[in-house]
């Protein structure tokens, strides 16, 4: 028993990295009033990419690096849309989502339903040897480590640095930001490409290390769980990682109700994240003080210099 | 070099800039796609002829158009109304499947019925059906503001598994072996066809979908409350100081999508399908929202807009099996026609004006 508890909260950890990734990037593009929708997109355009290149060349690093490249060439889309033509942030997501959605199918047409064996993954010397948070915390993959790190210097970044706070001040007020002379497209464009590394990476992880192997929709909703993630966590990293942290739970919890013996049907498992996404943003978004004192007001709204 | 240009918005978008637009951005779209399914291998000519001149080059070909637009028009002429007040239904897909798996419980009850009255009543029930689960997200924007893109999308996801849940239990035809599928409806199920020769698989739903785009265009442009929501949509603070409600903005847009959505469900199972099954749409529903804005949110233009997407659906289905089409290829095609259709809306609406130096600093 001991064991399996051991193995769900350790899955648990792992199911929620590319949920952590993708919402920590969402969350520092919201942060400079940008809403990016096409998560789910650019994690399922890379994630075929990387299974693709690591299953063809047995590279994993190179995956990873291509499929980076694939959700970022798909920001720039959606950057050129809402940056350069000022075009409506919500729709343009929309857009370049399902571009991304499409884009996934052709680049894994030739590797659909084919699984590999991933790469394992890393102990921490003498960490993992603790008895029970060993086990849990400190045998996993390098990305996981990488997830919480992300999660914690995201939250560093904004809350301790000078640029986090102009990044702030960007989402905030763009018009005031440039007054003040900071270059609020510029800006605003690393903080989506940031946002599509993590997506990158994220979408990289799931078809890579978590269930190594692809097929159409093997993503199925995470990214926009991401998005709402970054709402339950109102914007705020270390939030956000305890709310991927239980949505891995979750997740998970196909497998833990059939550890125990109960018999559920498997679809009213797989809709459990779903409904407890909607369960947890309404008792969230509810709040209208809570959102209103955390969310970046420009959010959705572009911006144009106008002198 | 970011900030150097600027956009101006127009004071006057020509009218000829908006009948553009569609055109344009379907013919770099279509450019797009030649170029990289050439890339790919397939003949770039062979391709703009399967998308474009086969699917009306018999009357069968244009039957299977018929079939296609009916849902895509419908979903997309009760999406715009919502859009045009910026409440953000995405969730059309998940409306469309609870829309059939509820009118399919009246056939699949009474598969032997001979009663006139199931097709309407199917009808009521499919609409019904799918205001309702649209609803489920217009309480939740309502009473606690829960972002409605976020739960439409969800209630995608959750739609799915119940369709999954139901036609593997109570839905699912008991002498059908391991087929996860229900009974063959009945004839007073099935929308009548429209060649009596029964060769032809379009059927009378097409008439219902014209029907309710009048109703849609007369609703846009001469009722007052078509009015209310539009001006919500593009001045929001104008419209709470005139005393329009936005709450009642989010429930007519949601129950209005919804009912459009579960109306097209039915038609679905009650049409070329004839039965409820796992797979009901190929994503009309998404699909949809790309018609609605290509038709500028307007129903004649949603009705243009969805013929054409309807052609080039049928289209890449012929593409696919013979000229080496891939079957993402519909997908990519549409998400390149909603990113040409921004580009290019935004060259109308806005000018680009060149920044004075000096004022930037």
């Amino acid at each position: 028993m001991t064991d399996t508890i051991i193995f769900i909260l350790a899955g648990a950890f792992a199911t929620a990295t590319p949920l952590l990734l993708a919402a920590i990037g969402e969350a520092v593009v919201e942060k400079t009033g940008v809403m990016n929708l096409s998560v789910e997109g650019m994690m399922a355009f890379a994630a075929a990419v990387a299974f693709g290149v690591t299953h063809q060349t047995g590279d994993i690093v190179l995956g990873f690096g291509l499929a980076v490249l694939a959700s970022t060439a798909l920001s720039l889309v959606f950057s050129v849309l809402v940056l350069g033509f000022s075009a409506n942030q919500i729709v343009s997501g929309l857009a370049v989502g399902i571009l991304g959605l499409g884009l996934s199918g052709l680049a894994g047409r030739h590797f659909e339903n084919l699984t590999m064996i991933g790469p394992g993954n890393q102990s921490v010397p003498v960490l993992s040897d603790i008895p029970l948070l060993g086990p849990i915390l400190f045998q996993q993959s390098v990305i996981t480590y990488l997830a919480f790190a992300a999660a914690f210097l995201t939250w560093w970044f904004l809350g301790r640095t000078r640029q986090g706070r102009i990044l702030k001040v960007v989402g905030e007020d763009p018009a005031i930001a440039h007054n003040l002379g900071f270059a609020v497209v510029r800006i605003r464009l690393f903080a989506i490409i940031f946002g599509a590394v993590m997506s990158g990476i994220a979408g990289a992880y799931a078809s890579t290390i978590l269930t190594p192997g692809w097929s159409d929709g093997l993503i199925a909703g995470r990214g926009w769980i991401a998005v709402a993630l970054v709402v339950f966590g109102t914007w705020r990293p270390l939030r956000i990682a305890f709310g991927a942290y239980l949505f891995g739970a979750l997740l998970l919890g196909d497998l833990a109700v059939q550890a125990m013996g109960f018999r559920i049907p498997s679809q009213i498992m797989t809709s459990l994240p779903y409904v407890m996404t909607i369960v947890v943003l309404a008792a969230v978004s509810r709040n209208a003080l809570l959102i209103r004192l955390n969310a970046p007001v420009s959010l959705g709204q572009n911006y144009r210099p106008s002198k | 070099m970011f900030n150097q240009y600027t956009l101006v918005r127009r004071s006057q978008v020509s009218f000829k800039g908006i009948l553009l637009v569609p055109l344009v951005t379907f013919a770099l779209a279509l450019l797009g796609s030649i170029v990289l399914f050439g890339a790919l291998g397939a003949n770039p000519l062979e391709i703009l002829y399967r998308l474009l001149i086969d699917p009306l080059s018999s009357t069968y070909n244009i039957s299977e158009v018929v079939i296609k637009a009916a849902p895509l028009i419908l979903i997309a002429q009760g999406l715009a109304i919502g859009f045009r007040a910026k409440v953000w239904n995405i969730g059309a897909e998940g409306q469309l499947i609870i829309g059939a798996v509820v009118a399919s419980i009246i056939p699949i009850t009474f598969p032997d019925s001979q009663n006139v009255l199931m097709l309407p009543l199917m009808m009521l029930a499919g609409m019904f059906a799918g205001a309702a689960w649209a609803g489920i997200a217009a309480v939740l924007k309502t009473r606690f503001n829960a972002n409605e893109i976020i739960v439409t999308l969800m209630l995608n996801q959750i739609a799915i598994q119940i369709l999954f849940l139901l036609i593997n239990g109570p839905l699912k035809d008991p002498m059908g072996f391991s087929y996860p599928q229900s009974v063959s409806f009945p004839e007073v199920a099935m929308y009548p066809l429209l060649s009596p020769e029964g060769l032809l698989r379009a059927n009378a739903s097409i008439y219902v979908v014209l029907l309710l785009s009048v109703v849609a265009l007369i609703y846009v442009t001469r009722t007052f409350s078509g009015y209310t929501l539009l001006v919500g949509g593009l001045a929001p603070d104008a419209a709470r100081y005139a005393g329009f409600s936005a709450k009642k903005a989010v429930w007519i847009s949601l129950l209005i999508g919804g009912a459009a959505a579960g109306l097209a469900g039915m038609g679905e199972v009650s049409g070329p399908i004839g039965r409820l099954q796992p797979s009901l749409s190929p994503g009309y529903g998404f699909a949809a929202i790309i018609v609605a804005f290509l038709g500028a949110l307007n129903p004649i233009g949603i009705f243009v807009a969805g013929t054409f997407m309807a052609i080039i659906y049928v289209g890449a289905d012929g593409a696919i099996i013979d000229a080496g089409l891939p079957p993402a290829a519909p997908t990519i095609f549409q998400g390149m026609v909603l990113v040409f259709y921004l580009a290019s809306f935004a060259l109308v609406q806005y000018r680009i004006v060149r920044l004075q130096p000096e004022a930037t600093a």
